[in-house]
């Protein structure tokens, strides 16, 4: 048998609340990370990923204290993400009970932290987090046709993406998240071309994330090459759930948990 | 009465999940680098994440490569976890370079071969006849995986044909690996049961078990 393909909801934690709204029932709370973690567990999710959005380094704490209740009621794989800047970072959030961290703009202002946080704790617990674009008409354009963007896509940094998963690759990173900042929000599916580009080149495993809308947009995404796929609002909202999504990925004979 | 189960604590991996999972398996734990109390407790479990030269001098520098030998020569039940399992093999060859395991195994811890290389995520094991650390789950359960390195082969001779032999559960990632050992009060998982959901849980509960019937 091979390796299951996992799916992986993403919840926004700011301050140690779900942000961007989350629309379940059955939840007494909504905006706690910790209960909505135990009810993607419940619902199916192979792992779970929270991205930090807090603005203020005071409020981190929180984040620490959300990952650690976390971790001590769901027995699911963690990874959290979200202004991991240094070795400590990653040390703190891991000491927390997360068991993989995700880094994404401080690497690429300095690519040597990615081997840092390699060496300290193994590339297993480094998820590399690229938030990808086509290189607008007008722009220099890159080798792949792709580049690396900065705060939410808005600024692109004119490194090929493609060339930068390859690198963190070997500078250490033992996953990359690939997010698609044309398709995010989209709904229309995930850019498939993006991932066979990044596929062709990278040996560690793949994460799709960004315009999943529909549950027929997730084998596809497969098919070309992602090992993962990660969606959020199509999920918090109950657009469809992971068992939906599960039950069209094994019915297109893809492994599923 | 409930086994007293120590982690040892040796600057390797995330123990809360780890401790929270055995507690729910119905163990006391406590997390330690205290020799006596690794010495003493119902059951050891040996965690471990990252690289085999680092966890093997983290092991060495808390003496636990003697504890676990004075532990398993009284009978007393040991989990390796992961790493924590790799470290019982003789050696580990990462990067070309090779380092030394704890050596209660013979055999080399290795670079998968495989396309996608770290191996993770969920996968099936092959579970031989009569094994008592995966009784209950089923032929199709999956396990969480996360590592870039394993035993590829088996190597131990059962010492003689009156003793019972190891019982090795197999899994494939471009090729078969070592994914469990149950050998006397040795046992050990590739996979994280910690993180393995409800199968893990009954992983750990039949540990738990098994250190209980002792």
């Amino acid at each position: 048998m091979t390796v299951a393909i996992r799916v992986i909801p993403c919840l926004d934690v700011d301050a140690g609340r779900v942000v961007k709204g989350v629309n379940f029932a059955n939840l007494r709370d909504a905006g706690d990370p910790v209960e909505l973690a135990g009810s993607y567990d419940t619902g199916g999710a192979d792992e779970l990923t929270f991205l930090d959005v807090t603005a203020s380094s005071s409020d981190r704490e929180t984040t620490y204290e959300v990952v650690r209740r976390t971790a001590e009621q769901v027995f699911i794989p963690l990874t959290v993400g979200g202004g991991v800047r240094t070795t400590d970072d990653v040390d703190r959030l891991l000491r927390a009970g997360a068991d993989k961290v995700g880094v994404n703009t401080a690497a690429i202002a300095r690519p040597e932290l990615i081997r840092e946080i390699a060496d300290r704790f193994g590339s297993q617990v480094l998820v590399l987090s690229a938030d990808a674009r086509r290189v607008p008409a007008g722009n220099e354009p890159t080798p792949s046709g792709f580049e690396v963007t900065t705060h939410g896509g808005r600024r692109g940094t004119g490194i090929d993406a493609v060339e930068w998963a390859t690198r963190a690759a070997e500078l250490g990173a033992g996953e990359i998240l690939l997010n698609s900042m044309d398709a995010d929000g989209t709904k229309t599916g995930f850019d498939l071309e993006m991932i066979r580009s990044v596929r062709s080149v990278t040996k560690v495993p793949l994460i799709a994330s960004g315009g999943a809308g529909a549950v027929e947009h997730f084998h596809p995404a497969i098919e070309a090459g992602a090992d993962a796929v990660l969606a959020a609002s199509v999920f918090h909202f109950g657009a469809f759930t992971i068992h939906d999504v599960k039950a069209d990925l094994k019915a297109h004979g893809h492994p599923i948990r | 009465m409930s086994a007293n189960v120590v982690i040892l604590d040796y600057g390797s991996g995330n123990l809360r999940s780890a401790q929270r999972a055995l507690e729910r398996a119905g163990a006391e734990v406590t997390v330690t680098a205290d020799p006596n109390a690794a010495l003493e407790a119902d059951g050891l479990v040996v965690p471990g994440v990252g690289a085999f030269e680092a966890c093997a001098t983290g092991l060495r520098e808390v003496g636990g490569p003697r504890l676990i030998g004075k532990r398993l020569a009284g009978g007393a039940p040991v989990l390796g976890i992961c790493v924590g399992m790799q470290v019982l093999f003789e050696r580990g060859i990462e990067h070309g370079v090779t380092s030394e395991g704890c050596g209660e195994w013979p055999g080399t811890v290795e670079r998968l071969k495989a396309d996608i290389i770290p191996h993770m995520g969920w996968n099936t094991v092959d579970v031989p006849e009569g094994s008592r650390l995966f009784a209950g789950t089923a032929t199709d359960e999956r396990f969480y995986f996360v590592h870039s390195y394993a035993a590829l082969r088996w190597e131990l001779e059962p010492a003689s044909p009156r003793m019972a032999p190891p019982l090795v559960t197999w899994a494939t990632h471009g090729t078969p690996f070592v994914a469990a050992v149950e050998n006397g009060p040795l046992c050990a998982t590739q996979f994280h049961p910690e993180k393995s959901g409800d199968a893990g849980a009954r992983v750990l509960a039949n540990w738990v078990a098994m250190v209980e019937a002792r």
